[in-house]
């Protein structure tokens, strides 16, 4: 699902690169957290992966996409496959709770109808039932992660891409979007995580890919966290 | 094609809405545009109302020739036949004496005392050529046609063009070509401010939006689709302006005529210029209509081009 090939990132005229010689293989609907210091280089990786940045060298294909043949006019398709959770939620602050997840839709030209009947069901499965005419901050930061990760799964996204969405967030919201999370990958979509909060990596038991100074250092199937 | 039109009608609503929140904005650039449509109007009004005028004044100049009495009607035939192939020459008309007496008679009809001296003489004026030249400019080759011997011979005088009246000609071609000038420069200019002016405005507008450009982008959306409200948001500038600016114009030429009484103002012959204005109303209405909705998507699609770059060099 996702491949990465030696894949090097440098930003300027920096000696050190951000990322450097990253190979990682990810199957579909696997979980993968990927763990690391800030600065390790793991927002880099999400980054390359959502194309917002260009490798400087080596290869990226994701859902048989194949990034050295991509054109920039073909980049928005190409994030319409992939679902991103973000940090800072990146919600849309003059849209309520449904307008956010249903502007997903709209943008890809569904119908009002069709929007109507999938988005009220996406809100139920980040148990965001009742809220649909909440702003954005009338929300606690786990509600809106929630109502951020609903819009990257309303148009059934393949990935889900999610960088450091506890990070805001206190250990009780910071479960419950973890557990959606879960729930999301039950599913069959492949979730790539990033996070550094232990106690979620040694409880998910999943695979966990640990970056150190822009290098893959250790990949473990159902690790604990040891950074 | 279901999806495009959704999409299309998405981006028109999300740009009228977009349009309503901004109002703020929205005033400002379409004072901007609706000064600059205004100046437009009045330019290309004031520009055919100076031509007008000017094709009034030189209809009316025309280059006589005095023939003697002597002359044969032969004679009268050929040089006539002469001028007409003259590249310059528009019109020939040929006044016989009788003709150009009772010519004389009706110009001064009130001046009892030059009617009586007409009548107690016997007929003291020329045989007349009329020649109505297509460009003032150009009436070189006329003069030198008309100054040749053999054609001098037949006049019985200097042709009249000469003379103050020539100096008089040279006047009003002069500020034609002036006049229509300035008229042009003005319009350049105000379209390239306006131009400017919107292009910030708009800008200033794409850059309060910035962030949720970005998400918007993000999240998959295509350029297009981020593009399109700002550009259906810069035409409703144009179309409301447009019409502004109409009605703008329109009162201000019912408060001259109704209120001033006014019928010219200086040079410029408010009657015809208003008489211009309503014979081409729609005409305007569809041209404004065209220059707004032309500058504003231009100018949208400029501002946006910088913020819609996908930064991946």
């Amino acid at each position: 699902m996702i491949l990465l090939d030696r894949v090097t990132k440098t930003y300027g005229r920096d000696v050190d690169a951000a990322l450097s010689r990253v190979t990682l293989h990810v199957d579909p609907k696997e979980f993968v957290i990927v763990i690391g210091q800030s600065g390790a280089g793991k927002t880099t990786l999400l980054r390359l992966l959502t194309r917002e940045e260009r490798p400087t060298s080596g290869k990226i294909i994701v859902g048989g996409i194949d990034y050295d043949k991509l054109k920039d006019r073909q980049i928005p398709m190409l994030r319409r496959k992939i679902g991103v959770v973000f940090q800072d939620f990146k919600l849309l602050p003059n849209k309520n709770v449904f307008e956010n997840v249903a502007y997903a839709l709209e943008i890809v030209g569904i119908s009002n109808r069709e929007i109507r009947h999938t988005v009220p069901k996406v809100l139920n499965i980040v148990n965001l039932k009742g809220k649909e005419k909440l702003m954005p901050l009338q929300l606690s930061g786990g509600e809106q992660q929630r109502v951020a990760i609903a819009r990257a799964i309303v148009r059934q996204p393949r990935i889900l891409i999610a960088d450091e969405p506890t990070g805001n967030l206190d250990p009780k919201h910071a479960w419950d979007v973890i557990k959606v999370l879960e729930k999301v990958n039950r599913y069959g979509t492949t979730v790539l995580l990033t996070t550094h909060n232990q106690e979620i990596v040694n409880k998910l038991k999943r695979r966990v890919v640990t970056i150190k100074n822009g290098e893959v250092v250790s990949d473990r199937a159902n690790a604990g966290y040891k950074a | 094609m279901k999806r495009k039109l959704i999409t299309f009608w998405r981006v028109v609503h999300t740009g009228i809405l977009n349009f309503m929140r901004n109002v703020t904005l929205a005033v400002a650039a379409i004072a901007v545009m609706v000064v600059t449509l205004t100046i437009v109007l009045f330019s290309l009004i004031t520009n055919a109302t100076f031509a007008n005028t000017i094709t009034q004044i030189t209809s009316k100049i025309d280059i006589s020739v005095f023939l003697k009495d002597s002359d044969t009607p032969d004679q009268t035939k050929q040089l006539i036949t002469q001028l007409k192939k003259l590249p310059n020459v528009k019109s020939i008309q040929y006044l016989t004496k009788e003709q150009a007496l009772r010519q004389y008679e009706q110009q001064n009809a009130g001046n009892q005392n030059l009617q009586q001296a007409i009548n107690e003489t016997s007929n003291p004026l020329p045989a007349t050529i009329l020649i109505k030249p297509y460009d003032l400019n150009k009436i070189q080759d006329i003069k030198n046609f008309l100054t040749k011997p053999s054609v001098a011979a037949l006049q019985a005088d200097q042709p009249s063009y000469s003379g103050d009246r020539e100096i008089a000609i040279n006047r009003i071609t002069h500020a034609t070509d002036v006049l229509r000038k300035i008229g042009i420069v003005t319009v350049v200019v105000f379209a390239v401010v306006c131009a400017l002016i919107i292009f910030n405005t708009i800008q200033m507008a794409i850059f309060n939006r910035r962030d949720e450009i970005g998400i918007m982008r993000l999240l998959g959306a295509s350029t297009s689709y981020i593009r399109g409200p700002f550009i259906v948001e810069s035409v409703i500038y144009g179309i409301l302006s447009a019409v502004f600016s109409i009605l703008i114009v329109n009162s201000a030429f019912l408060a001259s005529s109704g209120t001033l009484q006014a019928t010219s103002l200086g040079l410029l012959d408010i009657n015809y210029a208003n008489q211009y204005f309503d014979m081409h109303f729609w005409q305007f209405l569809a041209l404004q209509l065209m220059l707004g909705i032309v500058l504003g998507a231009v100018s949208a699609t400029i501002a946006t081009r910088r913020y819609l770059k996908f930064k991946t060099k």
